[in-house]
C-alpha cells in the first residue's frame, strides 16, 4: 500500500509540472526559444488570482479568468518588446538572455509590490478528496483536478494544432519561418498567438501550482519552472503529448527516488535519469528525429 | 594558382588581425591593472572597488572559459559553475589539508593546479558522453550534470585526523574520527576558513595565462577544426576531422580555465557553499559571452566586468536596484543584438563618420 | 562597430570607477551602524525583517537622546543573500562610513564577512547568523542561538517532557541552519532515549514534502522534528493534514512567523511547539509596544523573530558603548577593542529575553521559550 501512496504522491507532482511544461513546450515548439520567463508569468498568475479572491472578493472562476487574461497580455507583451526584435538577430541566444533579463525583472517587480513574504494561496477549488482502499489511500481533490485540468489541456492543444487554420500555421512557422511567411501565413500573428495560449495556460498552471502546494513568493515560479523545462526535454521538447508524460514521469522518479534510495540525493538521481534518457533517445522520449540536412 | 595565392593572402590576413586582436586584449588587461594598481598605490580606491578587483577576475576567467565553448566549438553548456564548484571544492580542500605545511604561495599554485586538473578531468568525464548531443539537448544536460554536483557536494562530509582521510554521505557524526580530528568539508556548510590567497595580482596573471591558452587554442590548428566544426559539422566529419575529439579538447579545456576561476572565488573567501554554483551562476556566466559577442574575448572580458560590477554601482537605488538591472540587461541585449538596431547604428555610424559600412559584420 | 561598442563600454567602465572613488569620512558627530542581509532574492523576507527592526530600534534611541549624547544612523545594504556579494556589501558600507556592523543576517555571507571584518577589527554582531564559524574570530557577537545549541535544546526538551520516544525528522539539506540543527539533534537525542526513526532532507524542490512525510508516518515517527523556516513549515502542516497524518510537529526559532502567513489556515499550526526566544504576541509591555510601532511604521507587517533579534542587537550595541563611554570620533578599531570588553558586561533586556554575553566565544546567554499553539495563540509550555 505504500508504494501506491508513493505513486499516487508522484502523479500529483507530477501533474503539476506536465500542467507547466506544457505551456513551456507549445512555445519552445513553435517560437523555437526556451522562454525562461515562463515559471515566472506562473508566478504572476497565482498572485493575481490570490489578489482577486482575497482583496477584491471575486469568485474562484472569474478571477482565474481574469489572471489567464493578464497572463496573456503580458505574454504578449513581453514577446512583443523582449523577444520579437531579436528574433532575427545572428545568434538564437541572444533571445535566451533577454528571456532571463524579463524573469529577473518580473520577480523584483513582484517583490516590490507584493513584497518578499509568503502568502499563503486560498482554497480556489473545493472538491473532496477521494479515500481509496478504506482510507489508506487518499487522493485530495486539487490532485483530481490538476491531473484532469492538464489531460483536458493536452488533448485541447493537440486537437487545436492539429484541426484548425491557425494550427496549422503554428505548425508552418514551426517548421520553416520563412517558408510559412512565403505562404500567406502571417508569422508575427501566429507566434503572438502561441505566447497567448501558453502564458494563458501558465495561469492555469499558476493557480493548480499553488493550490497544491499553497505559498506564492515572488521566486515561486523559478523552481518549477526549471523543472517543468527538464519535464519537457524529457519527453522531447515541442511534443504536446510528450511534455504531459515527461512532467508525470519526473513527479514519479523525484517522489520514489525520495521514497527507496535517497531523499539527500534525490534531485541527483531525478538529473541522472534525463542523462541516461536523453543519451539513449537524444531528442527525449517523444521527440522527432530531425535529419541533419547539409 | 592565382587562386590559391589569393587564399594564402586571406589566411595571412586573417591571422594578422587575430593576431592584432590577441594582443590588443593582453594589452587591455595591463593596461587595467596598470591603473588599478597606481589607484591602489595612491590610496585612490573605494573599499568596495578594492574587494571587487578580485571578482572581477573570477567572472572575466569564466566568461573567457565559457567562450571557448559557446563561441568557439558552438555549443551550449549550462553547467558551467559545475566546473568552478569541483576547482573551488577540491582546491579548498587541498588548501586546508595542507594547511600550514607549506609557505602560502607555493601551495596556492598548487592549489590552482589542483582546481584546474580536476575541473578538467571532469570535463572529460561529462564530456564524454554529452557532447554527442547537440543544442538545447546538450543545454540541459550540462545543467542537469552542474545540478548533480551540487546536490551530490551538499551530502558529503570529509575530516581528516591522524589515521588520514574519512568520508561520509549522512552527518559529520558517521565520519568515525578521533576527537583532535579536523572536519573540513561539512556538507551543506561546505569548507570553511580557506585561506585567503586570491590577489588581485594573481587574478589578473590568471587572466593573462587564460588568454595565452584561449587564443593559442583558437589559433592553431586545433582551434581551427573546432571552429570548423561548428560552422558546418559535416562538412568537417567529411575531410576527416574528428569531430568528438576536437569537441571535447575545447570542451575540457574550458572545464579546466573554470575551475580555476573557481580557485580564485574559493581562495578569496572564508567560507564555500554549493549555493553560489547552482545554474543561476552558469546562466549569469552565458549572459556574458553573449552579452560581450559569442566569439569575442575583448567583448566576454568587458560584458563580465561591467555586468558584475552594475549592481554594486546601482547600491543607491536600494530596493529598485535589480529591478534596474534587469531592465539595463534588457535593454543592453536589444541594443547589441537586434538587427533594428545594428542597422539604426550603422545608418547613425554613416552619417557620423560619412563613409561606408564595410565591417557592418562586427556588429556583435 | 566593433569600436563603438568598444569606445562605449570603456567610457562606461571609466564612469564607474570615477565614481567609485572617494570614499565618505567618518562622521564625528554621529555613530554610524551599517547592516547587511539579502533585502532581494529567495531570503528577503529575513533580511527585509532585519533592517525593519534595526531601523525601528535607532529611531527610538535617538528620539530618547542617542547614545552617550550622540545620535545614530543605520545604513544598510544587500547582499541577495550571497557571500561574495555580502564581502561587496561590507566594504561599501565601510566606504560609507560604517563603524559597527550589525549582520550579516544569513550565516554563508556571515562567515565571510567576518573574516573581513576580523582583518579591519571591525565590531560585529549578527542578529540571526546561527552557524558555528560565524562568530569564529573574538571581534564577532551573536544575538541568537547557534545551530548546536538549539539542536540539542530542542532533544533535550522533547526528552525531558517524554513528548515522544519515536522521533523524524524533515531538514533542508542545502542550508547550513538547517543541517547544523538537524545534526546536533540526533547527537542529543541518544542521550534522551529519543529514537530518530526517519531522516529525511530536501533540497531543490521546497514545496512538495509528501515523500518525507510518509516516510515519517510509515516509521512510525510519534513527533516529527522540523528545523526549517516557517515558510515551508506551513507546507509541511498543509501537506501532512491532507494525507490525515498528525503527529507532533516541533520547530526551532525559524518556525516563529507561522501564524502571519498571509491567509495561512492557523487551525493547521494547533498543536505546533516550537523552541523561539521570540513571539509577537507575548504578553509583556515591550513586545507589545514593538510589535505596534512595528506594525505602524510597516504597512501592518507582523514581526518575525529576524526583527526583534535585530532590534536587540542594536540595543545590545547601546548598552556597550555606553558601557565603554565610547564616542563616535573613535577609530573602528578602538570601538571594537572597547565594545569587545564592554559586551561582557553587559545585560540587555530584550524582546528575545534577558541576554548577556560571554565576551570570550561571542554567544549570547538567554533562556529559549518553548511555545505551543493553541487557538492561533501561542501559549508557554513548561
Amino acid at each position: 500500500m505504500s508504494f501506491l501512496t508513493y505513486l499516487k504522491d508522484g502523479i500529483s507532482l507530477g501533474s503539476v509540472y506536465a500542467i507547466i511544461a506544457l505551456g513551456y513546450t507549445m512555445v519552445y515548439g513553435i517560437a523555437k526559444m526556451l522562454n525562461f520567463a515562463h515559471g515566472d508569468v506562473i508566478m504572476v498568475g497565482a498572485y493575481v488570482v490570490l489578489m482577486l479572491l482575497t482583496k477584491a472578493g471575486v469568485p474562484g472562476i472569474l478571477a482565474i479568468i481574469i489572471a489567464m487574461a493578464v497572463c496573456t497580455l503580458l505574454g504578449i507583451t513581453i514577446e512583443k518588446v523582449a523577444y520579437r526584435p531579436l528574433r532575427k538577430a545572428s545568434s538564437p541566444l541572444a533571445v535566451l538572455i533577454t528571456a532571463i533579463g524579463v524573469s529577473y525583472l518580473l520577480q523584483n517587480v513582484a517583490l516590490l509590490i507584493f513584497g518578499a513574504d509568503g502568502k499563503t494561496f486560498v482554497d480556489v477549488i473545493k472538491i473532496p478528496s477521494l479515500s481509496l482502499g478504506g482510507g489508506k489511500l487518499i487522493i485530495s481533490g486539487t490532485t483530481i483536478v490538476t491531473i484532469l485540468a492538464s489531460i483536458v489541456i493536452m488533448i485541447c492543444l493537440t486537437m487545436f494544432v492539429n484541426k484548425t487554420k491557425q494550427g496549422h500555421a503554428m505548425q508552418a512557422v514551426s517548421e520553416d519561418k520563412d517558408a510559412a511567411q512565403l505562404m500567406g501565413v502571417n508569422v508575427n500573428g501566429t507566434i503572438s498567438l502561441t505566447f497567448a495560449i501558453g502564458s494563458a495556460l501558465a495561469a492555469v498552471a499558476g493557480v493548480l501550482l499553488c493550490s497544491a502546494y499553497p505559498i506564492v513568493t515572488p521566486y515561486t515560479g523559478a523552481m518549477p519552472g526549471i523543472k517543468a523545462f527538464v519535464a519537457a526535454v524529457f519527453g522531447g521538447i515541442g511534443s504536446i503529448p510528450g511534455a504531459m508524460i515527461g512532467g508525470i514521469l519526473l513527479g514519479v522518479i523525484e517522489i520514489l527516488s525520495k521514497a527507496y534510495i535517497s531523499s539527500q540525493v534525490s534531485d541527483a538521481i531525478v538529473f541522472a535519469v534525463l542523462i541516461i534518457v536523453l543519451l539513449v533517445k537524444p531528442t527525449g522520449l517523444f521527440g522527432k528525429n530531425i535529419q541533419e540536412k547539409v | 594558382m592565382n587562386e590559391k595565392q589569393n587564399n594564402h593572402e586571406i589566411i595571412r590576413r586573417m591571422r594578422r588581425k587575430s593576431l592584432r586582436n590577441s594582443l590588443l586584449n593582453y594589452g587591455i588587461v595591463i593596461v587595467v591593472f596598470a591603473i588599478m594598481q597606481t589607484m591602489i598605490a595612491t590610496g585612490h580606491i573605494s573599499s568596495l572597488l578594492k574587494g571587487l578587483l578580485v571578482p572581477l577576475c573570477v567572472y572575466v576567467i569564466a566568461a573567457l572559459s565559457l567562450n571557448l565553448v559557446v563561441g568557439i566549438s558552438g555549443e551550449l553548456s549550462l553547467g558551467h559553475a559545475g566546473f568552478m564548484c569541483i576547482g573551488a571544492y577540491t582546491s579548498a580542500f587541498f588548501s586546508n589539508v595542507v594547511g600550514d605545511s607549506m609557505p602560502d604561495l607555493p601551495r596556492f599554485i598548487l592549489a590552482i593546479l589542483v582546481g584546474a586538473v580536476f575541473a578538467g578531468i571532469f570535463g572529460i568525464l561529462i564530456g564524454i558522453p554529452v557532447l554527442r548531443l547537440k543544442g538545447d539537448y546538450l543545454a540541459i544536460v550540462t545543467l542537469a550534470f552542474g545540478e548533480i554536483i551540487k546536490n551530490l557536494l551538499n551530502v558529503l562530509y570529509v575530516g581528516v585526523d591522524s589515521h588520514g582521510l574519512h568520508f561520509s554521505t549522512t552527518s559529520a557524526m558517521d565520519l568515525n574520527m578521533e576527537p583532535t580530528g579536523r572536519q573540513i568539508v561539512k556538507g551543506a556548510l561546505g569548507i570553511s576558513g580557506t585561506p585567503k590567497n586570491s590577489t588581485f595580482t594573481i587574478g589578473v596573471v590568471l587572466i593573462i595565462i587564460t588568454l595565452i591558452v584561449v587564443q593559442n587554442l583558437v589559433n592553431s590548428r586545433s582551434g581551427r577544426a573546432i571552429m570548423s566544426t561548428r560552422d558546418n559539422r559535416i562538412a568537417a566529419e567529411s575531410i576527416g576531422i574528428p569531430v568528438t575529439k576536437y569537441k571535447l579538447l575545447a570542451f575540457s579545456v574550458s572545464a579546466s580555465l573554470a575551475g580555476v576561476a573557481g580557485v580564485l572565488y574559493a581562495h578569496n573567501l572564508a567560507t564555500l557553499n554549493t549555493k553560489k554554483f547552482d545554474y543561476n551562476t552558469s546562466i549569469l556566466i552565458l549572459v556574458f559571452v553573449v552579452l560581450g559577442g559569442i566569439g569575442n574575448m575583448t567583448g566576454s572580458m568587458i560584458a563580465a566586468v561591467i555586468l558584475t560590477a552594475l549592481p554594486e554601482m546601482l547600491r543607491f537605488l536600494n530596493n529598485y536596484r535589480m529591478l534596474i538591472y534587469a531592465i539595463v540587461l534588457i535593454v543592453i541585449m536589444l541594443f547589441n543584438w537586434a538587427p533594428a538596431s545594428l542597422d539604426f547604428r550603422s545608418r547613425m555610424r554613416e552619417r557620423l563618420w560619412k563613409k561606408h559600412g564595410s565591417d557592418a559584420e562586427g556588429g556583435r | 562597430m566593433k569600436k563603438l561598442t568598444r569606445v562605449i563600454s570603456v567610457c562606461a567602465a571609466a564612469a564607474m570607477v570615477l565614481t567609485a572613488v572617494s570614499p565618505v569620512l567618518a562622521d564625528d558627530e554621529k555613530f554610524v551602524i551599517g547592516g547587511i542581509g539579502p533585502v532581494t532574492g529567495a531570503a528577503a523576507a529575513y533580511g527585509i525583517s532585519v533592517m525593519n527592526g534595526a531601523q525601528l530600534a535607532v529611531d527610538e534611541i535617538n528620539a530618547a537622546g542617542g547614545i552617550n549624547g550622540y545620535q545614530v544612523e543605520f545604513i544598510s545594504a544587500d547582499d541577495e543573500h550571497d557571500a561574495e556579494k555580502s564581502v561587496n556589501a561590507y566594504n561599501d558600507l565601510k566606504d560609507k562610513g560604517m563603524q559597527m556592523l550589525l549582520g550579516t543576517v544569513t550565516s554563508a555571507p556571515c562567515i565571510a564577512v567576518g573574516g573581513e571584518a576580523a582583518n579591519d577589527n571591525m565590531f560585529l554582531l549578527t542578529p540571526s547568523g546561527s552557524a558555528v564559524d560565524c562568530i569564529a574570530y573574538e571581534n564577532a557577537f551573536r544575538v541568537c542561538f547557534s545551530d548546536p545549541a538549539q539542536g540539542a535544546k530542542s532533544a533535550q526538551f522533547i526528552g525531558e517532557h517524554e513528548l515522544a520516544t519515536k522521533v523524524g525528522i524533515i531538514y533542508d539539506s542545502s542550508d547550513p541552519y538547517s543541517t547544523g540543527i538537524m545534526e546536533s539533534f540526533v547527537a542529543e537525542a541518544a542521550n534522551q532515549g529519543i529514537e530518530v526513526v526517519s531522516n529525511e532532507a530536501f533540497s531543490d524542490n521546497r514545496t512538495d514534502f509528501s515523500a518525507q512525510l510518509n516516510k515519517a508516518k510509515d516509521a512510525g515517527a510519534e513527533l516529527v522534528f522540523l528545523p526549517f523556516y516557517y515558510q515551508e513549515a506551513a507546507l509541511v502542516l498543509k501537506q501532512a493534514s491532507d494525507m490525515d497524518y498528525a503527529p507532533k510537529f516541533f520547530g526551532c526559532d525559524g518556525m516563529d512567523g507561522i501564524l502571519t502567513v498571509e491567509n495561512f489556515d492557523t487551525s493547521l499550526a494547533e498543536g505546533l511547539m516550537l523552541l523561539t526566544p521570540f513571539t509577537p504576541n507575548a504578553e509583556d509591555e515591550m513586545t507589545q509596544n514593538f510589535v505596534k510601532a512595528y506594525e505602524e511604521a510597516y504597512d501592518g507587517l507582523v514581526p518575525i523573530q529576524f526583527g526583534a533579534d535585530a532590534y536587540d542587537g542594536i540595543y545590545a550595541i547601546k548598552a556597550a558603548l555606553e558601557d565603554a563611554g565610547a564616542t563616535p570620533d573613535m577609530s573602528v578599531s578602538d570601538l571594537c577593542e572597547a565594545l569587545k570588553v564592554s559586551m561582557g558586561n553587559i545585560t540587555v533586556e530584550g524582546l528575545t529575553g534577558t541576554i548577556t554575553w560571554d565576551a570570550a566565544t561571542g554567544e549570547p546567554e538567554k533562556e529559549p521559550k518553548a511555545v505551543m499553539i493553541e487557538n492561533s495563540e501561542y501559549v508557554a509550555m513548561d
